[in-house]
């Protein structure tokens, strides 16, 4: 009977539990600050006050939630499913160059040879555009691009790695090679999305200026929605049946086999839901930053997603947000401050963490805490 | 058969040289018009008299003059007859004679057509060889000329085939014919290009020679996808024993530990620094003996590759054992970490290793097809490596607990092989084999500090296609997917080739998870 009652709970009850009550209040308080105070201080502040947020911090902030997005969607691909891809750089270009389509779509004749066509085009001589860019001024389609295209770049390549059960570190180095070559595939000119330069120059977005603060504002108020999106769907996702297979096949595919579930499609969803969550975050990390090229595809930049998820704390959600936000941070501070060193402290934060915080800082902090008591009761 | 009919023609064809100077054609030289000058000098070349070199060569240094109506040469304060050569009484007031560019270029092509008929051999076959590429039709009697006088085999088969070249714009479709029957029997681009219009009716009218172009292209172009193909084939071996070198260090690596070294492309590079500096050393103490370096370098790059990868092995990689997804990290941060050394120690700029000039030149087996010995050698160099891996792995004791550590670490340890040695040495191997692969890198490509990253995917890629733990499916991936990149390369463009071989390997992994020579054995994971 019990089990009849747990199948008839409601899909919004089941939804709701999967966080606890300090989580949800927690995640509204996340957006009450970025959609409420953000915005007030940003513009009823005036500039010379100490609590006024400058343009610089709310793109910057922006920038790293779109990140963080990207490093939940990794973590739930590794950190739930023991799987560690080194090319989801491809999935968040990808959103990116799909959303980016449509910001050089909206530049219409501003560009700075007033023709109808990208600027990139006219300099390469072509007369029309290629046919993948029919419909790039339509918003919708475009949107359907965003989440469409790495869902099925995701789908094909992970139907026949995982069919073939490649894993470890053979999938995290055909992943590598897969961005790799993405990488050089938009480098070339004839390929149709800027070459080298990618797209940039935006002028306009759903016909609002992109360097208005209040579109900034509107674009950031999104990001942090999606990023809490994210965060929810995720938790409900590895609360529910089928994330506890998840994490079942990561820790014993053959035994998982043999119970008589079949990892193929449990890995291929995780995968797909994964690469369209990095798809959303390039889109939205496009008009934000302002340009997308194919060095987002760059091997080094998809292992780096790795690194944010495993400073976080692999396994737990707020690890990733935690892991991306520490690790850009310092990557803004130290590129500035002494652009010599971030390699260097990059490098030994990659060899820091597997050696010494394999849960990284959340594990760490959730074994000070478990301590503290243990003693307190000693 | 038809060259030798050919020539014939030419002989029986040919004039004889005159004997002397015609002093009209020389006093022609100091003419009013342009025009005149040039239409002078093109007699006087087709004299073809040796004689007619010194007076061109006066007049190209600006010290023919014109005295009353006669040329002359004023060398100094002596003064000599242009037409005789004799010496004269110093004229009066001799006027210059104006040489503007045009006939610059007239005077260097005559001069350097008179060379064909230079008593020295040498000078005889470099004008030759020069004219193959600028051959003019108004040549053609010229070198009939010359070839009637040459005697050297090889000189006459350049002049035959020059002739050839200025004889296919003749008016007489016999010799056209002729012509293009002795430059079908060549493998040149630049002759494929002469020999295409012909093949046009609107340019060639006669039906006997333009067929006998369209054959004749065709036989060349044959010739010519055969010889690029084969070139292709040879920079794909070449390409594939760097492979080879870079692949074999990570397939004993990965063997032996299950762990993917993402810091062996910066082995690679610390290899080719070291080669770097042993050339900096010869180039500052030993200059004398500066093209030696590279011998040299090739142990320092192996012991300094081989001291890396122990330091990593030791602090690093010893302690993520069987936790493969974790070594790749950290080993990726050891890459940037090495990458951003080298750019503080020796510049972020890709740094100069200079070939040594016992490697620079090549075999040149055809026209189109040139063999580098720089290539040449590195091949030797991967087989020679290779031969020695083969030893030690087969043929030592350390290579023999390598190979039973790969296959089974418990039960290696249970017997008492000292496993965790094995593990230092055999990363310190693969990485030495790695720096071998740096230097052998160094003399075909930039050196800089990003030079590594490229080639760990491909090298990887050579793992996984050969299989683990052996070193005949490392070879074999390495040669093969060097010949059939080079080979895409060729039709497709590098990089779809490159996206075209990543989803064959794909394809390949579906069909043979384990390689193209698995170890035969239980695993069970």
């Amino acid at each position: 009977m019990t089990t009849r009652n747990s199948e008839r709970t409601p899909f919004t009850i089941r939804f709701f539990s999967a966080m606890t009550r300090t989580q949800w209040f927690a995640l509204g308080a996340f957006l009450a600050a970025a959609l409420i105070a953000v915005p007030v201080l940003n513009l009823a502040v005036p500039e010379g006050s100490a609590f006024h947020l400058s343009a610089y911090a709310i793109t910057l902030v922006g920038k790293i939630m779109c990140y963080a997005m990207v490093a939940v969607a990794m973590d739930l691909i590794w950190g739930y499913g023991g799987i560690l891809s080194l090319g989801h750089g491809l999935f968040f270009a990808l959103g990116g160059y799909a959303f980016g389509m449509y910001l050089m779509r909206q530049i219409g004749r501003d560009g700075s040879y007033q023709s109808d066509l990208p600027d990139f085009m006219v300099f390469l001589d072509w007369k029309s555009l290629p046919w993948y860019w029919s419909g790039s001024d339509n918003f919708l389609w475009v949107s359907l691009l965003v989440v469409a295209v790495p869902a099925i770049v995701a789908f094909v390549f992970g139907y026949f790695a995982f069919r073939s059960r490649i894993k470890g570190v053979y999938f995290s180095i055909i992943t590598q090679a897969l961005t790799y070559a993405a990488m050089l595939l938009f480098f070339r000119n004839e390929t149709g999305f800027g070459g080298n330069n990618g797209f940039t120059d935006f002028k306009r977005v759903f016909g609002y200026s992109v360097t208005a603060p209040e579109t900034r504002l509107v674009l950031f108020g999104l990001t942090a929605l999606a990023l809490a999106g994210t965060l929810v769907l995720a938790r409900w996702l590895i609360t529910s049946k089928f994330g506890r297979v998840l994490t079942a096949i990561r820790d014993a595919e053959s035994r998982v086999m043999f119970i008589g579930y079949n990892p193929l499609w449990y890995k291929l969803t995780i995968w797909v839901i994964s690469a369209v969550l990095c798809g959303i975050a390039g889109a939205l990390y496009v008009p934000q930053v302002g340009i997308i090229n194919p060095s987002e595809m760059s091997p080094g930049n998809s292992i780096e997603i790795a690194i944010w998820v495993a400073v976080g704390g692999r396994g737990t959600l707020v690890g990733p947000v935690i892991g991306a936000f520490v690790v850009n941070l310092a990557k803004s501070w130290f590129t500035v401050s002494f652009p010599e060193y971030w390699l260097f402290f990059l490098g030994l934060l990659f060899i820091v963490v597997t050696l010494l915080l394999p849960k990284g800082l959340v594990g760490l902090w959730q074994t000070l805490r478990a301590r503290k008591p243990e003693q307190g009761a000693r | 058969m038809t060259k030798t009919i050919f020539v014939f023609l030419l002989l029986a064809g040919s004039l004889s040289a005159r004997a002397a100077l015609d002093p009209a054609q020389v006093n022609q030289l100091a003419a009013e018009d342009s025009s005149d000058k040039v239409a002078a000098i093109q007699l006087l070349t087709q004299s073809a008299d040796p004689d007619a070199v010194r007076v061109l060569k006066a007049m190209a240094d600006d010290s023919l003059f014109l005295a009353g109506d006669k040329a002359v040469i004023i060398d100094g304060d002596k003064a000599f007859d242009a037409a005789s050569g004799a010496a004269i009484a110093m004229p009066d007031n001799p006027e210059s004679v104006t040489v503007n560019n045009r006939i610059r270029g007239e005077l260097a092509n005559a001069l350097a057509t008179l060379k064909l008929f230079d008593p020295d051999a040498g000078v005889r076959l470099a004008s030759a060889q020069k004219l193959q590429s600028s051959v003019s039709p108004a040549m053609a009697p010229l070198l009939a000329r010359a070839l009637e006088k040459e005697s050297d085999a090889k000189i006459k088969a350049l002049l035959v085939l020059a002739h050839a070249q200025a004889d296919l714009a003749s008016k007489d479709p016999i010799a056209r014919r002729a012509a293009v029957l002795v430059l079908g029997e060549t493998t040149s681009p630049a002759i494929r290009t002469l020999l295409l219009p012909l093949t046009d009716k609107a340019n060639e009218p006669n039906n006997r020679v333009r067929y006998a172009a369209i054959s004749a292209v065709k036989a060349i172009d044959g010739r010519l996808s055969a010889t690029e193909n084969f070139g292709r084939v040879f920079t794909g071996l070449s390409l594939g024993s760097i492979l080879l070198l870079a692949a074999l260090g990570l397939a004993i690596t990965y063997g032996v530990m299950g762990v993917i070294n993402m810091a062996h492309g910066e082995l690679l590079m610390v290899g080719a620094y070291s080669a770097y500096g042993m050339q900096s050393i010869f180039r500052a103490w030993l200059p004398e003996y500066v093209d030696w370096y590279l011998p040299a370098a090739i142990p320092l790059s192996f012991f300094a590759a081989a001291a890396v990868g122990a330091l990593m092995e030791r602090t690093v990689i010893r302690w993520l054992y069987g936790r493969t997804l974790e070594t790749l990290l950290a080993t990726w941060g050891l890459s940037l970490i090495l990458i951003q050394a080298a750019r503080v120690l020796f510049g972020a700029q890709n740094v100069e290793v200079a070939n040594p000039s016992w490697m620079s030149g090549g075999i040149e087996l055809l026209p189109n097809l040139i063999l580098p010995w720089n290539r040449i050698i590195i091949i030797g160099f991967a087989l020679f490596v290779l031969f020695l891996v083969w030893v030690l792995m087969n043929r030592t004791r350390l290579g023999m607990f390598v190979r039973a550590v790969t296959q089974n670490r418990a039960m290696a340890g249970c017997v008492g092989v000292p496993t965790a040695r094995i593990d230092t040495l055999a990363f310190a191997l693969g990485a030495g084999i790695a720096g071998l692969g740096g230097v052998a890198l160094s003399q075909i490509s930039n050196v800089g500090p990003d030079m590594g990253q490229g080639y760990i995917v491909d090298s990887f890629m050579v793992v996984v296609v050969g299989g683990v733990g052996q070193l005949a499916g490392a070879v074999w991936a390495a040669l093969g997917l060097g010949i059939f990149s080079k080979l895409l390369e060729g039709w497709a463009g590098a990089v779809i080739a490159k996206i075209a071989i990543l989803v064959c390997i794909i394809i390949f992994i579906q069909k043979r998870p384990q390689g193209i020579f698995a170890l035969k054995g239980r695993f069970v994971d």
